[in-house]
């Protein structure tokens, strides 16, 4: 049967057009994809400085190859510089992130200032303010404990970490359904108890996947401590650039630093959304 | 008044706030808070702008351009904002041509304000097009077939029903990501944009100042952050539809 001409939404032949969905959230990662398109652009911008570079010294490539390494080293520095401020913030954290769910107010109050305050100050304020602030030796009678920049640089990342770390256990408490805290009243547990043995287990699962994202800002946050003047992996790439005074050299010795830290921060954050999802019940 | 008392608490306590009695120190201070703010108010209203245009691109039927917003939110996701920041106004400001400034010199065509603000808008942006995703993926599918069965095409829809809810939901999100791009604006120091950060330091290294200007900073930063909060938490009351709670 013809259906009649009608202008009627209604009645018109309904072609099923669905929402497509949003490939961001698409499990097939385009991980191949992804890293090829990255991979295509840097080796573009390589090929393009081949071309350009002056003919009669040294090509883009070699002279890539012999800075790598170094830059490499210092892309190292960074993250052992992250995993040491996230050791540091994670344990300060959970105390601030226990602080702030205590009964007591005398606990929780301060607890909550700090965490509110370091959290929404900026990161490179709170590493000028341990750089310049904390001094560059402590003396505690016959002991001298030695403060290098780069120690007060951990601490200086440490101070946000901490504060984020405080929310995310804060959180990771909270979404506890209360249930688990009267029926573990109820069977006489102490409040410790229940803080150990039956709260925070659960909430750790919960916690993780924040706390791994954290991690992975972190590291990408580790490069501020060029500003202050520690080698960094782009203290080192600008150094290079330098002593090579080569402008068209700029876009792959630049991406070449972007490369490492994707490489390095793409699968934590993989792995984040992976841990999320298996976590997350979607009701 | 304020300037004389500033002036004796330095004289006896050695308490140096030489941004509340000296004029140029002051005005050098409420440049780079100006800056700052300029900064600030740009990238949100342009991070807002790439955050809506990639997921519609992302939420749309064309593969290539699935891809791309993907690999841009991916990416600008997993590189630190200092190294994207140096890679703009270093790699690619290097290789844009000069411009003559009508006085003999050659000036950059996109000052280094310039190349902050759409750094940290291409930063901030690749978070909003998450943020906008996960809410339009909150938008119950039964609402979208309702609309879908009423003849609405995907820009109506769009804009008349999934946004609308949608932006409810993330709001949250956003507030995060947009209190995260006003600390980020920070970096601009490192590239030599007058800001807040760079105009306290100068301060700082002329007047030996350090410990009184970091608090200062600290203090306006809060605040700064504190304004914007508010101004949020006010909007998320005001776009409150009652008894929809998603």
């Amino acid at each position: 049967m013809k259906t009649a001409a009608t202008d009627l939404p209604v009645l018109k032949p309904f072609r099923a057009l669905p929402i497509a969905p949003s490939g961001l959230a698409a499990p097939v990662l385009l991980s191949t994809g992804l890293v090829a398109g990255v991979a295509v652009v840097f080796a573009a911008s390589l090929a393009v400085a081949q071309v350009t570079g002056p003919v009669s010294r040294d090509g883009a490539v070699t002279i890539l190859l012999r800075w790598a390494p170094l830059i490499f080293q210092g892309f190292l520095f960074n993250l052992l510089i992250s995993v040491l401020s996230m050791a540091l913030g994670t344990a300060a954290g959970v105390l601030f992130g226990i602080g702030q769910v205590s009964p007591s107010a005398v606990l929780r109050q301060p607890s909550w200032a700090a965490t509110q305050f370091f959290r929404n100050a900026p990161w490179l304020v709170l590493l000028f303010y341990a750089m310049f602030l904390l001094p560059f030796e402590l003396r505690l009678g016959p002991v001298t404990i030695a403060f290098p920049a780069w120690v007060k640089a951990i601490i200086g990342l440490a101070l946000p970490v901490a504060a984020n770390v405080s929310e995310i256990v804060r959180g990771g408490i909270r979404s506890i359904p209360s249930g688990q805290w009267e029926s573990a009243e109820a069977l006489a547990f102490t409040r410790r108890q229940t803080m150990w043995m039956i709260i925070l287990p659960q909430a750790v699962k919960r916690m993780l996947p924040p706390w791994m994202n954290l991690y992975a800002i972190l590291t990408m946050a580790t490069t501020l401590i060029s500003v202050v003047g520690i080698q960094d992996g782009l203290t080192i790439t600008r150094a290079a650039l330098v002593a090579e005074s080569r402008p068209e050299l700029m876009l792959p010795m630049y991406l070449l630093l972007l490369l490492m830290f994707f490489a390095y921060c793409y699968p934590i954050a993989r792995l984040t959304m992976a841990l999320e999802r298996r976590f997350n019940v979607k009701g | 008044m304020i300037a004389a008392f500033f002036e004796r608490l330095n004289e006896v306590h050695g308490l140096n706030f030489s941004i509340f009695y000296d004029a140029f120190d002051r005005s050098r201070f409420l440049t780079g808070l100006w800056t700052t703010t300029y900064i600030c108010v740009v990238s949100i209203l342009a991070s807002l702008a790439i955050g809506l245009l990639g997921v519609w691109i992302a939420g749309g039927n064309s593969r290539l351009g699935r891809a791309l917003v993907r690999a841009y939110v991916q990416f600008f996701r997993n590189t630190p904002p200092l190294v994207q920041l140096s890679f703009f106004y270093f790699a690619v400001g290097g290789l844009l041509p000069t411009i003559s400034d009508g006085f003999g010199g050659q000036s950059p065509l996109v000052s280094g304000t310039g190349w902050a603000i759409i750094a940290f808008s291409l930063f901030a942006g690749a978070f909003n097009v998450e943020i906008f995703r996960a809410g339009i993926e909150a938008v119950p599918e039964t609402m979208v077939e309702a609309a879908e069965s009423l003849g609405y095409t995907r820009f109506q829809l769009w804009r008349q029903i999934m946004l609308p809810l949608a932006f409810r939901i993330c709001l949250p999100a956003l507030n995060n990501n947009l209190v995260n791009l006003v600390k980020t604006t920070t970096l601009a120091y490192a590239i030599g944009v007058p800001e807040l950060l760079y105009a306290a330091s100068q301060i700082w290294s002329e007047v030996f100042n350090v410990r009184e200007m970091m608090n200062v900073l600290l203090v306006v930063y809060v605040l700064l952050v504190a304004v914007l909060v508010w101004v949020m938490h006010r909007w998320e009351r005001a776009m409150r539809i009652p008894g929809y709670m998603p």
